[in-house]
């Protein structure tokens, strides 16, 4: 017997069936009944009865990408906030390698960084890492908060959601799985695209939304609807970040241009360190992936 | 049962009037605003959350800390700012009472903060409090096997009624304000204060059961209220 | 832990200097404002203040007490802050700390300065009894710019204060809880709030920018434009150009914040 239909509404609590399905995330058994451990909306798939929450803390994860800001600097690490009620520690070695540096001339406290999580121990910490394309320090843009939850949703289904945004106000973005998203491009873009964000955070679980971020957005740039297209399907499934790579490749191809460019013009010492950074970055990577590495960087979650 | 009348012109299984609303605050991870008879409340909810204060946490769950707090100006006679005994007692059966919904195992060494803070107070305050901490908790996304409710009932004039008012509460004879997880009817909060025979005690147990079956349904509405589209 | 990110610091500033704010504002303009009275029966004098997402409860419960020494023939006006750990992460529960006591006294000279309630009339007998009026803040929830909240709530509350008549029958006093007369409140006070952020003074900040704010500087106005209260706050210097250009913005925006009360 299943009591509740798909995306619906439901509450910690509340039985969602009996017998017949498989407790997913969110729910739990309560004898032979199926509950909601959440306020959240109902995914019914091939008998599986999952509740998809509409608000949550970030937990670390092996393997997500995240955005996080240096909290502290320690004697061979940093401590970075990854806006989640556990903190993540960056090692000297994970960002220099085997070179000895003031670690604070490489990141300081309040720079806010793009990493890998790398492993999680048993009390939760996570291990990050800047091992793969397009991590490592921001420079400039803006960071908008949303709950990790709609993530899925402010990317959209094969990016569909990201990318129009993107193209629509020009800005970058890099999406962070702890919530945290990093956005930069023209001033009243960026205030632009982080009111979108909040609309897209708020409603995400109203169907249409992609069309009517759509519409926003062209009114607010071009001051005109765009011409109609098919609506869009209300996404559940956990994108894959795959889109992200072209983009983040591109913009690290766009970064070290401009950083050469600037090197060249004047030989800033914050420059210079960066660079330092990014040809170690490199050097890792190149080490790593000699070492036939298991997985590609970016490609999956 | 008789015809009784109380002094507000309730009968003896009628609650007062009762208002809740989820998400109030926007600082907050979670929040609700609760009313009834007189009484206002306001819950806020943060965590699960980092904590400073290790000794309090659990290597293999998370933890929850309540704090019940009396505005100066919630009674007739100015109460004085900070903890005192009754509110620290409050403060640690309120945590019990909400401990038991509970489903933090995925957020080890976390705290879940819960700060009750009574604007105004005429009666029955710590289930107040519980009914609208769940509600809070709720909006914050923590995960519950069930959405704890409170109510009372009471004896006055050698009656068992449900929900007593501040009057009743001072005037009558006996005050059992109780805490249930409503899908199972567990009971999470138990208190008695007052002279009750065994038969007197088992009926107010069931009024305030039922009590807690209709703040219940309340309390869904508001977090439907709150989140259903259109 | 609480670390403010160096870009946000930076694309607030940025913005600033560019004359423009987060949220789309001008760096003179308020944030919506909302102000209700008698929200807590209970309580003799009460209001709740929004502006934008910040919240302020204030009651003002009365007592009988002696005047002090010095002022035998005057009531007592004693406020007090609670920034309640609800009302923001980093908030702490216990005894108000050093930001809260601040508040609470700034928002007082505020009141006490501008001679705006008649403490003479909350005499009961002269060198015996007169009215306390505790005024209790209740800080709910906190995106910014407290001080100006705080301000208008406990205007607000006073204004809306009723006390029972007291008599003084054979040494003891007597309440006719009847017969209620209002306070007498006899001016407006209200409080505009600045942050200095790339050399600019930005009125009623939001939480973003003041974290990021390098200074603060409340003004105090009464309805008739006198300049009752002040106080400068946050780590960086500011100039006398800076102080000027607060204050004749202060003035003006006065007129426009007493029309809520």
């Amino acid at each position: 017997m299943i009591y509740v239909e798909n995306k619906e509404l439901v509450i910690p609590g509340q039985i969602l069936a009996e017998d017949e399905c498989y407790p997913g995330r969110g729910t739990f058994k309560d004898n032979n009944r199926i509950c909601s451990s959440l306020i959240g909306l109902v995914s019914l798939r091939n008998k599986k009865i999952r509740v998809i929450p509409l608000k949550s803390k970030y937990i670390p994860k092996k393997g997500d990408v995240v955005i996080g800001k240096i909290s502290d600097v320690r004697f061979s690490m940093w401590d970075v906030d990854i806006n989640s009620p556990y903190s993540g520690i960056l090692s000297a070695f994970e960002a220099l390698g085997r070179d000895k540096k003031d670690l604070n001339r490489v990141f300081d406290v309040g720079d806010v960084l793009f990493l890998r999580i790398i492993d999680v121990d048993e009390v939760k910490k996570a291990k990050l890492g800047l091992k793969g394309r397009g991590m490592g320090k921001f420079k400039g843009g803006i960071i908008v908060e949303i709950s990790p939850t709609k993530v899925p949703r402010l990317i959209g289904k094969k990016g569909s959601m990201i990318n129009m945004i993107k193209n629509k106000t020009n800005c970058k973005i890099v999406v962070g799985q702890n919530g945290l998203v990093w956005v930069k491009g023209n001033e009243d873009m960026e205030q632009l695209t982080r009111e979108v964000i909040h609309v897209i955070e708020k409603e995400a679980h109203t169907s249409g939304l992609t069309n009517k971020i759509k519409n926003k957005l062209c009114l607010a740039i071009d001051g005109e609807l765009p011409v109609d297209e098919s609506e869009e399907e209300f996404i559940f499934e956990k994108p894959k970040l795959q889109n992200f790579k072209e983009e983040i490749e591109q913009e690290e191809r766009e970064e070290a241009a401009r950083l050469k460019k600037e090197q060249e013009e004047e030989n800033d010492d914050k420059n210079n360190l960066y660079e330092v950074i990014e040809e170690l970055k490199k050097n890792k990577e190149e080490e790593n992936s000699s070492q036939s590495d298991d997985s590609e960087d970016d490609s999956n979650v | 049962m008789s015809e009784l009348i109380r002094e507000d012109g309730r009968k003896f299984d009628e609650l007062r009037p009762i208002k809740i609303e989820a998400g109030v605050l926007e600082r907050a991870d979670g929040s609700a605003y609760l009313e009834v008879g007189g009484n206002k409340i306001l819950v806020a909810v943060y965590g699960p959350r980092e904590s400073y204060i290790r000794r309090l946490l659990e290597p293999n769950t998370g933890v929850i800390r309540c704090r019940y707090n009396m505005a100066p100006f919630s009674v007739d006679d100015r109460k004085r700012p900070g903890p005192d005994r009754r509110s620290s007692e409050i403060s640690k059966i309120t945590a019990d009472a909400l401990r038991p919904a509970l489903m933090l195992e995925s957020y080890p060494r976390s705290m879940v903060d819960v700060y009750i803070e009574v604007i105004e107070a005429e009666g029955g305050t710590r289930c107040a409090g519980i009914t609208a901490a769940s509600v809070a908790l709720v909006d914050a996304g923590v995960p519950m096997r069930d959405i704890v409710v409170g109510c009372a009932a009471g004896k006055v004039s050698d009656e068992i009624v449900l929900d007593l008012s501040e009057v009743e509460d001072k005037e009558g004879q006996a005050d059992v304000p109780i805490a249930i997880m409503p899908r199972t009817g567990e009971i999470t909060l138990l208190q008695s204060d007052g002279n009750l025979t065994e038969e007197e005690f088992q009926k107010a147990i069931d009024l305030a059961m039922e009590g807690c079956m209709k703040v219940s349904e309340l309390q869904k509405e508001a977090l439907m209220k709150k989140y259903s589209v259109e | 832990m609480d670390v403010v990110p160096e870009i946000t610091r930076e694309s607030i500033r940025n913005l600033i200097i560019n004359g423009k704010r987060e949220d789309g504002r001008l760096l003179d303009e308020y944030r919506d404002i909302s102000i209700e009275t008698d929200v807590i029966s209970k309580a003799e004098g009460s209001a709740r203040v929004k502006i934008g997402g910040t919240q302020v409860l204030v009651g003002v419960k009365p007592q009988i007490g002696s005047p002090f020494p010095d002022t035998p023939d005057l009531g007592v006006l004693m406020t007090n802050c609670e920034m309640l750990p609800m009302a923001d992460p980093t908030f702490e529960p216990g005894p108000p700390g050093e930001d809260s006591i601040e508040l609470a006294r700034v928002v007082d000279r505020g009141i006490r300065e501008s001679e705006l309630v008649d403490l003479d009339k909350l005499c009961i007998e002269e060198g015996k009894h007169v009215w306390m009026l505790f005024i209790d803040l209740h800080i709910i929830d906190n995106c910014g710019n407290l001080f100006d909240a705080a301000e208008l709530a406990v205007m607000s509350a006073l204004k809306s204060t009723k006390l029972p008549t007291a008599t003084v029958v054979d040494e003891e006093v007597v309440l006719d809880e009847e017969n209620l007369f209002e306070l007498p409140v006899n001016n407006d006070v209200a409080m505009c709030t600045f942050v200095k952020i790339g050399g600019e003074m930005v009125l009623d900040p939001s939480l973003s920018e003041e974290r990021v704010a390098d200074a603060r500087l409340n003004v105090g106005v009464t309805r008739d434009g006198k300049i009752c209260a002040m106080q400068k706050g946050g780590a960086e210097p500011l100039t006398k150009d800076d102080l000027f250009a607060a204050v004749n913005i202060a003035v003006s925006k006065t007129k426009e914040l007493v029309e809520y009360l």
